[in-house]
């Protein structure tokens, strides 16, 4: 007899759906008159999403995870990036597989490669200003580059300053898309496009909240599939209602109902990084004992917004709603857009040292109750990979059990599934002392 | 001179404890990344030391960084980790690239300095507002250095530390226009040397050597062929075991662009009445590491026509491009670099390094290079 109940998610077609629209909208958007542009995760898509008429990105690194969940493309992908243009295998991942997409002339998602009209990107770790420059030089070396500067500090040394260099470039980056587009800037939706911003990062970031129930109310495997809307196009209204309206309001029923994502929970576990998108059955493995993964830094904050509390807890960041704000115009938009990057991406405050990695993840250790820790030491992306054995070291001297193997997030050419699932196997049954769930 | 730079740079550790006991008042500062600005150390006293490698296996390193970091950053942690640098007063590391900030990062926790700082230098440094952020960010470093040395740093404390920088980075560019000759009067490898002692010693003692060398220069004749004209390109290079192993083998290294060489100290700080804002001004127009080397509005880079430039100018027949193992910025620059270089008539040849070179392998690939490039030389 299972000790709760458990079922999949009501608006996980929802989920499905949006993105699967995504991707078909940007290959698409050409034959409608739209516009395409290229940029990641992190990209202010708040901006260029403001342009008149139709305009649709592309985020590279969910392109790229996209291509590492395909085996039959990963590794033609990789090879073409590393055998056509020549750069070193050792690259982040999700690099190579686009390099290779655009080097082939391949989308993933069918047909030919969709060359976009500008590019529109954020710096913070070293891959993100080199990765669309050189995507853009194999294409041709012809589209229009803009790379926004993020790195100002972290979140607990932000103030008017630095807020002010970001905004800078933001009106820098507004006068870049106008002139090489020949389109206007709507501030109207402009405004709109960061009160979604702010929905879509502040309800994802109270989705995970809810994680710290017992049972989880979610695993991590099921979170990635919805994380990733936001790192697609947070700006958007669709997505921003998704996570406001359908996917929170029905996790806090979950809770409070008691549904579990794995119904067997007995071991609540810390994952870091990105998981190898190759092989997810990993977590269904860990599922046959017990085991869900609760939370990580990356799956929370790649796109929620969190802050760290007077108590010293992490918490979601307010909407503006909850802040009483209201919009007034483009500059207090992007005051607003720029403020609550640099304050509530907690993802960005291991870039500046071990020490803030650290004391955020074991935060997030003690208020989602885990009681182990399984990291994947991410050969594929240097930025969610930082000062990962400092963070084994710091869990260890809290007293939870970690295990760390060694992966690739999209290049199945670095992942022996082999030996990791017996080194699972091993932490499993012979450092946590569990047993298969009868 | 050039025996007193590898002297001085082989025993940098003794250097720098004989500088402290000579400087009762004045801290040894070990920082890791050519962004850190100089100038205000010098200007509160203090010795910066660029942290090094000790081209070991960097085993005590491993538990704290896992293999795919550069062999550098590891390194240096590693040296830290054994105690190598254990008369630093602070550490310091200027925003650069990732895997050395996770050195740094696990020093902070591991070893212990009694102070250590993060300069949060601007990643796109030629956005229209990085000069200004920049400047904002040495205001408030100058002031935390003032809180831990507990002197207030002056104009006239700025102007001298601008002062030892300049002086220093003008005498080494002259050095290196001694390269351009047919016959070069200094290897490669001796005036990288050069460089690398710079990084390690008080830059007024440095000065007087490099006064004394460029005196020498003139009339220093060098007891071999010069052989082919190469250039060197990459990532941290210190490895004097394989550029004097190239240099023995019918080439000479005339030019590079490392930030253990000429782009350490090819721009000087122009003066201006804000001393802060002519260092920020200084550090944002200087040659960029790969890592910083993007702009707003075009996808070019800005050190490729320079790295052109160079070769053209010291007359390269080749280049030899490095990169450190898993070095991100490099390995993203160095395809596109390759063909601009290539495009430009200059061949190119590409070696990774590790923290130990394996000079034989290495040999007999450079001698391919070198062979290659005397063929054409046939048909010119």
């Amino acid at each position: 007899m299972p000790k709760y109940k458990t079922k999949g998610l009501d608006c996980w077609n929802k989920a499905k759906e949006l993105r699967d629209r995504y991707y078909r909208d940007y290959k698409e958007s050409h034959e409608r008159g739209g516009l395409r542009w290229e940029g990641g995760a992190w990209s202010f898509d708040a901006i260029p999403q403001a342009l008149e008429g139709e305009v649709h990105g592309l985020s590279e690194e969910p392109y790229g995870a996209s291509i590492g969940h395909i085996p039959e493309l990963q590794v033609r992908y990789q090879e073409a990036a590393e055998g056509k243009w020549g750069c070193a295998r050792d690259l982040c991942s999700y690099m190579r597989a686009y390099w290779g997409s655009v080097a082939l002339n391949e989308y993933a998602f069918g047909g030919e490669w969709p060359h976009a009209d500008f590019i529109f990107q954020n710096q913070i770790c070293c891959c993100h200003s080199k990765w669309l420059q050189v995507a853009d030089e194999i294409d041709g070396g012809t589209t229009p580059y803009f790379c926004f500067d993020v790195g100002a500090g972290p979140y607990d040394k932000i103030g008017d300053r630095q807020i002010e260099d970001v905004v800078g470039q933001l009106y820098d980056g507004i006068e870049f898309i106008q002139k090489v587009t020949g389109r206007k800037i709507v501030d109207e939706k402009l405004i709109q496009n960061v009160y979604n911003t702010y929905r879509s990062n502040c309800y994802w970031a109270k989705t995970c909240e809810l994680n710290q129930a017992i049972p989880a109310p979610l695993d991590e495997k099921t979170m990635f599939s919805l994380y990733v809307l936001g790192t697609l196009e947070k700006s958007n209204q669709a997505i921003a209602d998704f996570y406001e309206k359908e996917l929170y309001p029905e996790v806090k029923d979950r809770v409070a109902d008691k549904i579990a994502a794995v119904a067997d929970e007995r071991c609540r576990v810390l994952g870091d990084s990105q998981p190898p998108w190759g092989f997810l059955r990993i977590y269904r493995y860990l599922e046959q004992y017990g085991i869900v993964s609760v939370a990580s830094l990356y799956t929370f904050s790649l796109i929620g917004w969190m802050l760290v509390d007077k108590k010293g807890d992490i918490v979601p960041y307010p909407t503006l709603e909850e802040q009483g704000i209201t919009i007034k115009d483009r500059d207090h938009a992007l005051r607003l857009l720029a403020e609550g990057e640099l304050k509530g991406k907690l993802m960005w405050a291991p870039f500046y040292g071990a020490n803030y990695k650290n004391d955020l993840v074991t935060k997030i250790a003690k208020q989602w109750r885990c009681d182990a820790a399984i990291i994947h030491l991410n050969r594929g992306c240097e930025g969610t990979a930082q000062h990962q054995m400092q963070l084994k070291i710091a869990l260890q001297e809290m007293g939870i059990p970690v295990l760390t193997f060694e992966g690739n997030m999209a290049d199945e050419r670095e992942f022996d599934e082999g030996r990791v699932m017996r080194l699972i196997e091993l932490f499993v049954t012979e450092t946590l002392g569990l047993k298969k769930v009868a | 001179m050039i025996e007193e730079f590898k002297q001085w740079y082989d025993d940098r550790h003794s250097y720098a404890k004989e500088w402290k006991k000579n400087n009762r008042n004045g801290k040894v500062v070990g920082y890791f990344c050519t962004y850190v600005p100089e100038e205000i150390l010098y200007a509160a006293n203090c010795l910066p030391v660029r942290i090094m490698g000790g081209h070991e296996p960097p085993a005590l390193a491993t538990p704290h960084m896992f293999d795919m970091w550069c062999p550098f950053s590891r390194d240096c942690l590693s040296q830290g980790l054994a105690g190598k640098y254990d008369y630093l007063d602070g550490v310091m590391i200027a925003q650069s690239c990732l895997h050395i900030r996770q050195a740094f990062g696990a020093w902070q926790l591991q070893v212990p300095t009694p102070w250590s700082y993060y300069l949060c230098m601007p990643n796109a440094v030629t956005t229209s507002h990085a000069k200004k952020f920049l400047a904002g960010e040495l205001a408030e470093f100058k002031k935390a250095v003032e809180e831990w040395v507990g002197k207030t740093i002056t104009d006239a404390d700025l102007d001298r530390g601008i002062d030892i920088m300049n002086t220093n980075r003008r005498l080494m560019k002259q050095v290196y226009e001694f390269r351009k000759e047919d016959n070069p009067p200094l290897t490669g490898a001796e005036a990288m040397t050069m460089v690398w002692s710079s990084q390690i010693m008080d830059k007024r003692e440095h000065t007087v050597l490099v006064e004394q060398l460029l005196r020498d220069l003139p009339n220093r004749r060098l007891d071999r062929d010069p052989g082919v004209r190469l250039m060197i390109v990459g990532s941290e290079n210190d490895d004097r075991l394989f550029m004097e192993m190239v240099e023995s083998i019918g080439a000479t290294f005339v030019i590079d662009d490392h930030c253990t060489g000429s782009r350490y100290f090819w721009d000087e700080i122009v003066a201006q009445g804000d001393r802060l804002q002519a260092i920020a001004n200084r550090y944002c127009d200087r040659v960029p590491c790969p890592s910083k080397d993007f702009t707003q509005g075009t996808w070019e880079r800005k050190r490729f026509p320079h790295i052109t430039n160079l070769a053209k100018e010291y007359r390269a027949q080749g280049a030899v491009l490095i990169q450190q193992k898993f070095c991100d910025p490099h390995e993203c620059d160095i395809p596109s670099l390759r063909r601009q270089l290539e495009n430009n008539g200059i061949p190119c040849y590409f070696l990774e390094f590790e923290v130990t070179v394996p000079v034989g392998q290495f040999r007999i690939r450079i001698e391919a290079f070198i062979e290659q490039l005397r063929a054409d030389e046939l048909f010119d």
